[in-house]
């Protein structure tokens, strides 16, 4: 072969909504340039490659795997396994893979209480026989298997040993370009980098000019009770705007559709808990010195956890009451 | 049977072996990597080789419902899009809608003409992207072509490079446009209690009336290659009409005053397998009229007509199974509200012979028509001078309760529905999304391809695409058009005997090959 080989990839998805998957789609016109320059050999959303297709790989053959979604099933966590084995670089891409994300909100919740919420206590659900799903059934002789679901959501560095993070709920496509050109490059940055910008959104916020020098609350308002300016800083309007406290890259979007910015991008490399960092930022504009003024003030933010550790409860140092699944080996 | 005991049987998908002659057999499908997440399908023959039963299983749960617990009822809209990220403008909006409800406000009319632009926008771009990347190459390409070119760059290789490239651009330019309204196109942040976040400037009017105009173009355009290809030909009419994709259920869909398909807001309408009105309500009721049945080898609820009762994984008047998604909207609609869809949809049941039809394959027609009216609506829209009204937001005044909202998602109807103490923090969560309306005629109709395939023991090759076709009508609220840029459908299916062990093995590669092992 007189064509040089060119540098493989896999994509692969875990406990994700498909969103990330989108990301790349939203390259739009550059998805092209990207398949030009890599050999996508398993992207199991898009290309017919299986498991047992990476297995047969020698370890390391993949120049870098980007994994998507947390962890929550004996599948996921396997899968972790394989490609990190297999890769030489392995990429937590999006919120979920680099923090738990969203789905780690269950993390408020066990196994069991979702259970009983989803198959015996909602409204439309006729179960009166109590029926659950089950890992092995069997149906008329038929026997039938389900994969099993931790109790507990994780990151996808909890389970394996990641290289990278590309930050976001998605990612945007400028962020996923460049992360891949980064890779591409072959000057690695240390291992554990965020593949973003190293500081606050605040900076690059269209609206940072408006935000006062010394900015103090005394109530904090809720979206739907307020209608927001659609020029002036976010937070000096009285909302939780995590963008003090929120990693860089996106370029403001919920800013610029006139919301505030949850914290999907994480936490800057100097932060380890994000939702602690995002809680005392957000803490320090509070305007009293009296504790029971102080609890007033903070009581109007009505759900702490949700809104401070909206993507990032299972990276958190937050531990639950149950202990973690056991980790295995590849 | 204790849980211990279970654990210990074999698995049988990973059991290897040789199998008897004339034992009872098991087909494993795994993974269908087209669902968001995984799907797969269980067939287990007789003795004489053909199908006892066939399963579709969805190994997928994240427990929303429980973990909205607890939250402001107000971010809902972004929670809850992260069900979906290929089409988290469904869930975004149905939970903007139920907020709405909660706090029983209704939003200043440039509001409600904003949400709609925004979600017929969505529509069309999710419409317009399944036709091409995923549903259109068995029609453009062909059922029988090359598992190699039954994909989009097959597509493009039949309607040409600049085909493909118009795809690609209409797509980022809609796709711009929601962003520009929502924030961000994925996980957009525009619904609030009473309106929107964000006002339209008259530049944004203007953008908005240029790629509507050019999305309405694209639609009739799209519609034409649909007849050329399809309509033309008649070997792809008859598949259409072939008994191995037909299904005779009820169908759900959204209606607006004039009893026209809409997917933004309407009264419920559901038609009987004849096509007579069994029932009209309003998103509220929803509880009278829809109930969920639970199987244990699924994670996935199974929807049917309540009043009927669950009877089973069965067609016809007697089954309360219905089926929602473009096919189902039209049959449960009296037309469009746009004339060049009403026109699409007169030719669609003239050609099919009448209402309601039953072809599973017909979703794909349907959904160009419903393709062809959301560009027409965004145009309709994006006219409205009373759209750029910067009065956005009527602001909630009464203390939430309950609200219910409903959308019709490229998919299917969804519903929000919450219950919030008087702070506006939601005490309970449901939620009834587009597949589960769908799952049991999915799973019925994988086991009719299954069935009408596999007779005497014969495994062919060509049973997997005819189990790929059967899912791919409806496929998309899992495997989310986007998802499958190239590529067909990966297959591996494995034969076991009825002690599990692998007989043989079929494998579809990424070149359309099919490798016996």
């Amino acid at each position: 072969m007189s064509e040089p080989a060119k540098p493989k990839v896999a994509f692969y998805w875990c406990a994700s909504c498909g969103g990330c998957e989108e990301a790349v789609v939203d390259l739009a016109e550059k998805v092209l340039d990207v398949v030009a320059a890599v050999d996508i050999v398993f992207w199991p959303v898009a290309l017919d490659f299986k498991r047992q297709d990476v297995e047969a790989m020698p370890d390391g053959a993949i120049l870098a795997a980007f994994v998507n979604g947390a962890i929550r099933t004996t599948e996921q966590e396997e899968m972790a396994h394989l490609l990190r084995k297999k890769s030489k670089v392995l990429v937590a891409f999006g919120a979920c893979a680099q923090l738990g994300g969203i789905p780690g909100l269950a993390n408020l919740s066990s196994r069991e209480g979702i259970f009983q919420t989803v198959y015996s206590e909602s409204p439309s659900t006729a179960n009166t026989q109590g029926t659950l799903p089950e890992t092995l059934y069997k149906d008329n002789g038929h026997s039938l298997s389900l994969p099993e679901f931790f109790d507990t959501v994780c990151s996808l560095d909890q389970v394996v040993d990641v290289d990278y993070y590309v930050p976001g709920c998605p990612p945007t496509p400028k962020i996923l370009l460049q992360a891949v050109e980064t890779l591409l490059s072959g000057k690695l940055p240390p291992k554990g980098t965020v593949l973003a910008p190293d500081h606050a959104l605040c900076d690059e916020c269209p609206r940072k000019d408006t935000r006062p020098e010394k900015l103090t609350l005394t109530a904090f308002k809720r979206a739907s009770e307020v209608v927001l300016d659609q020029e002036k800083c976010l937070l000096a309007q009285g909302v939780v705007c995590l963008g003090p406290a929120t990693r860089a890259g996106c370029e403001a979007l919920c800013p610029r559709g006139n919301m505030p910015c949850t914290g999907c991008f994480g936490p800057s490399s100097r932060v380890r808990d994000f939702g602690a960092k995002a809680l005392s930022a957000v803490a320090s504009i509070i305007e009293s010195n009296d504790e029971a003024e102080i609890e007033r003030i903070a009581n109007t933010i009505p759900d702490p956890v949700g809104t401070f550790y909206r993507y990032s409860l299972p990276a958190s140092l937050l531990r639950r009451k149950k202990a973690r699944p056991v980790r295995r080996a590849a | 049977m204790s849980n211990a005991e279970k654990m210990t049987e074999p698995n049988p998908a990973q059991s290897p072996g040789a199998g008897a002659a004339g034992a009872r057999r098991r087909i494993t499908i795994d993974p269908i990597t087209r669902l968001e997440g995984h799907g797969k399908i269980e067939v287990f023959l007789d003795e004489q080789g053909n199908v006892e039963r066939a399963y579709f299983q969805v190994p997928e749960l994240r427990g929303f419902e429980k973990f909205a617990e607890g939250r402001p009822a107000e971010d809902m809209p972004q929670i809850t899009s992260r069900i979906c990220g290929v089409c988290p403008t469904a869930h975004h909006m149905a939970a903007t809608k139920a907020l709405d409800g909660l706090y029983r406000v209704t939003p200043p009319p440039a509001a409600l003409k904003i949400r709609e632009l925004f979600y017929s926008t969505f529509m069309t771009e999710d419409h317009a992207l399944h036709f091409y990347f995923l549903g259109g190459p068995d029609f453009i390409v062909g059922p029988q072509a090359p598992a190699a070119e039954r994909n989009v760059l097959g597509v493009i290789a039949r309607v040409g490079v600049e085909v493909g490239q118009k795809v690609i651009a209409m797509r980022r330019r809609l796709r711009e446009l929601m962003a520009l309204v929502g924030g961000k196109a994925a996980h957009p942040v525009l619904g609030l209690p009473g309106g929107v976040a964000k006002r339209l400037t008259a530049e944004d009017q203007k953008q908005f009336q240029q790629v509507a105009q050019d999305a309405v173009d694209f639609a009739r355009f799209t519609l034409e290659t649909f007849k050329n290809v399809v309509l033309k030909n008649s070997l792809y009419v008859e598949l259409i009409r072939s008994e191995m994709f037909t299904h005779r259920t009820y169908y759900l869909g959204m209606v607006d005053a004039n009893q026209r398909v809409n997917f933004y807001d309407g009264s419920l309408r559901v038609v009987t397998p004849e096509g007579q009105e069994y029932a009209k309500f309003r998103p509220q009721q929803y509880l009278e009229y829809l109930a969920e049945h639970v199987e244990p080898w699924s994670y996935i609820k199974f929807a049917y007509l309540k009043p009927l009762g669950w009877q089973g994984f069965a067609d016809g008047r007697e089954s309360s199974v219905y089926c929602v998604a473009p096919l189902a909207r039209l049959n449960a609609a009296d037309g469009m509200a746009t004339p060049l869809a009403q026109e699409a949809y007169e030719k669609f049941f003239a050609t099919l012979g009448g209402k309601p039809v039953h072809h599973t394959l017909a979703n794909h027609w349907a959904r160009v028509i419903e393709l062809l009216y959301a560009a027409e609506r965004m145009q309709q829209l994006a006219a409205d001078p009373e759209i750029i009204d910067p009065n956005v937001r009527t602001l909630p005044t009464a203390a939430p309760r309950e609200g219910v909202g409903v959308v019709e998602a490229p998919r299917g109807t969804l519903i929000h529905h919450y219950q919030t103490d008087e702070k506006g923090i939601i005490q309970k969560a449901n939620l009834i999304v587009a597949t589960q309306n769908n799952a049991a005629r999915i799973a019925m109709s994988v086991e009719k391809a299954a069935r009408g395939l596999i007779t005497g023991g014969n495994v062919s090759e060509g049973v997997l695409n005819m189990v790929e076709m059967a899912f791919r009508a409806y496929d998309p609220c899992h495997g989310c058009a986007t998802h499958s840029l190239p590529g067909s459908m990966p297959l591996l299916l494995r034969v076991h005997d009825r002690a599990g062990s692998v007989v043989a093995t079929l494998r579809r590669d990424f070149d359309g090959k099919i490798q016996r092992t």
